[in-house]
């Protein structure tokens, strides 16, 4: 089993991503990220300087359009699909923040 | 009449001219459906109520008949249609119907296509063989025991097996390319904004893309003609005109040049696969075409550049599933945060979360440098790479796969092994082009291979020329599983 790298923390990464890990979670995925990370690192060997980076293929990245106002979907029609909602005051409820 | 073996545009004409209604046609595709799914598990929802209301609904209409009128037809499960269930092949949308259709399957329904159900993907489109759908793979037509290729896996295998004459799938790296390939049928990822996104369930937005699934060039050109196009809704659906793809199909491919990248594939490829696709290019050459010598060096390391770009936007796309506003919820949670992470260790599979976690660790302080922005340099000189073959080609031929279909359960375990099946086609999006794979014979196993060529920017028509002449000369598209 190839070492995790020191500055591979998978419990942190998780908590950065809002996934709660089991033990045997954070185990195989230090693995396996290691593993991926070692292999993606083939593209340092790239010359890329002066390169500007591609964050989209299109050419065309500001596209205009009139700001006309339209119908959209009903305040109800939206809560139908929520897990837990008050329908009376039109929310989603959520278990207390703190 | 059987309509098994009959391609969209043959059964449209026929209940044109009368020998069949839309109802027929889309009884037969429900009844073939009923029959099979049970042994190739390219469905995961089927809508029959819906799909015969709409099939009636075309057989008393007196509006004029679209291009598509009665074809039957299937959707990859991460498109929306409005009331129905989509759940991305995730555990996370097990439930969830959409208010909304995707612009897609309004303009399908407006063609007169017959939207009959969602077939397997992998999870959020994250895989190549579809064993990463939460609701279990499809199977290979040709081969049971083998992968139907992925993620739009069960699209290929609903097309492959003459379940419905075309499908949809979405390509990111090669999702629809690849299992096009394993099933031995023809699928196009187009350009990059020629068809709307939105109703399309976002994996990696700078490469998500719909395209077709088809026995035949032809009905793949008339499918793509039915869902391009600019749309308010999406503003990288580019406003651009759309081309007659149909009216491409000349079958004349004189004087094209076609360059092949001999150097990406000087070793990995299967012998029956790189058999076949040399004798694909024979054809070619038979036909008119030349064939020449291109270099696109930087596609070498397509395949990592892929998967730190990908899963960067894939964090940030799946930050959605927070168990709020729809999906699932888990239960016990006594704080917001804790049903945050219950929430999401519960709905993703580990697929979803490697991804997820990669891209969260690349697009990381400290590491952002050195490999998102990296990957996205990289990006740009894979795509100049291509500008650069261009200018002396009309499209780039490689074999879409480096093997046939691979065993299900072969690679599962390792998810490198998983990401090398997409090597020759996640070049594509990362430049944004269009590519094409069409049925280019088989291994000496009977398993099918397909021929891949990657066009210009909005240059769909060549690709369509080239493959339909191509498809005209072999009898592949005739073998059935």
């Amino acid at each position: 089993m190839p070492e995790t790298p020191p500055d591979l923390d998978v419990r942190k990464i998780a908590a950065l991503a809002r996934l709660e890990l089991t033990t045997d979670e954070v185990e195989r995925f230090s693995r396996q990220l290691h593993d991926i990370l070692a292999y993606a690192d083939q593209v340092q060997q790239v010359d890329t300087t002066g390169v500007p980076p591609t964050s989209h293929p299109l050419a065309e990245s500001q596209v205009w359009r009139e700001d006309e106002p339209g119908p959209s979907l009903s305040r109800d029609v939206i809560l139908e699909g929520a897990p837990e909602t008050s329908v009376r005051s039109g929310l989603f409820k959520v278990p207390k923040v703190l | 009449m059987p309509t098994d073996t009959l391609t969209a545009i043959a059964l449209r004409d026929a209940i044109a001219a009368g020998t069949l209604s839309a109802e027929e046609a889309c009884r037969d595709a429900l009844t073939r459906i009923a029959a099979q799914n049970g042994r190739l598990h390219a469905f995961h929802s089927v809508e029959s109520e819906r799909a015969l209301t709409k099939a009636r609904a075309l057989d008393v209409s007196v509006a004029a008949r679209g291009p598509l009128h009665g074809v039957p037809i299937a959707l990859k499960d991460n498109m929306v249609v409005a009331g129905t269930i989509t759940t991305a092949g995730s555990r996370m949308l097990e439930q969830y119907r959409s208010p909304v259709d995707a612009t897609v399957v309004e303009r399908l329904e407006a063609a007169g296509a017959v939207i009959v159900g969602k077939t397997i993907c992998d999870e959020f489109s994250m895989g190549s063989s579809t064993e990463n759908s939460a609701f279990g793979p499809a199977r290979n037509p040709w081969a049971l025991d083998r992968a139907p290729g992925g993620s739009s896996g069960g699209s290929a295998v609903a097309v492959a097996a003459g379940l419905t004459p075309l499908a949809l799938g979405s390509d990111t790296g090669g999702s629809i390319r690849q299992p096009a390939a394993f099933c031995g049928v023809v699928g196009l990822k187009p350009t990059y904004g020629r068809v709307s996104r939105y109703g399309l369930i976002a994996y990696a937005s700078s490469l998500d893309q719909i395209g077709p699934f088809a026995r035949t060039v032809a009905d793949a050109a008339l499918c793509l003609e039915a869902i391009s196009g600019a749309d308010p809704h999406d503003s990288t659906a580019a406003h651009l005109p759309v081309p007659s793809f149909s009216s491409a199909l000349t079958g004349d491919i004189r004087g094209l040049r076609v360059g092949v990248p001999r150097a990406l594939f000087a070793d990995g490829v299967d012998e029956g696969v790189l058999a076949a696709f040399d004798e694909s290019l024979l054809v070619l050459q038979r036909l008119g075409a030349s064939i020449v010598d291109v270099d696109l060096p930087h596609s070498r390391v397509a395949i990592p550049t892929y998967y730190l770009v990908a899963t960067a936007e894939a964090s940030s796309n799946l930050a959605r599933y927070d168990g709020v506003r729809y999906g699932l919820r888990a239960t016990g949670a006594k704080t917001l945060g804790e049903m945050y992470d219950r929430t999401r260790d519960a709905g993703f599979g580990d697929e979803v979360k490697r991804r997820i976690m990669l891209g969260t660790y690349v697009l990381s302080a400290g590491y952002y440098d050195a490999y998102y922005l990296k990957a996205q340099q990289v990006r740009t000189l894979i795509r100049r790479d291509f500008e650069q073959a261009f200018a002396t080609v009309d499209a780039v031929a490689v074999p879409t796969t480096p093997t046939a279909a691979f065993k299900l359960g072969e690679k599962t375990a390792d998810p490198i092994q998983m990401y090398l099946a997409d090597i020759f086609t996640v070049s594509a999006p990362l430049a944004g082009l269009p590519a094409i794979s069409v049925p280019a014979g088989f291994t000496p196993d009977r398993l099918p291979v397909g021929l891949q060529l990657t066009g210009r920017a909005w240059d769909e028509a060549t690709l369509f020329r080239m493959a339909d002449a191509y498809e005209r000369s072999t009898e592949w598209k005739d073998r059935r599983p």
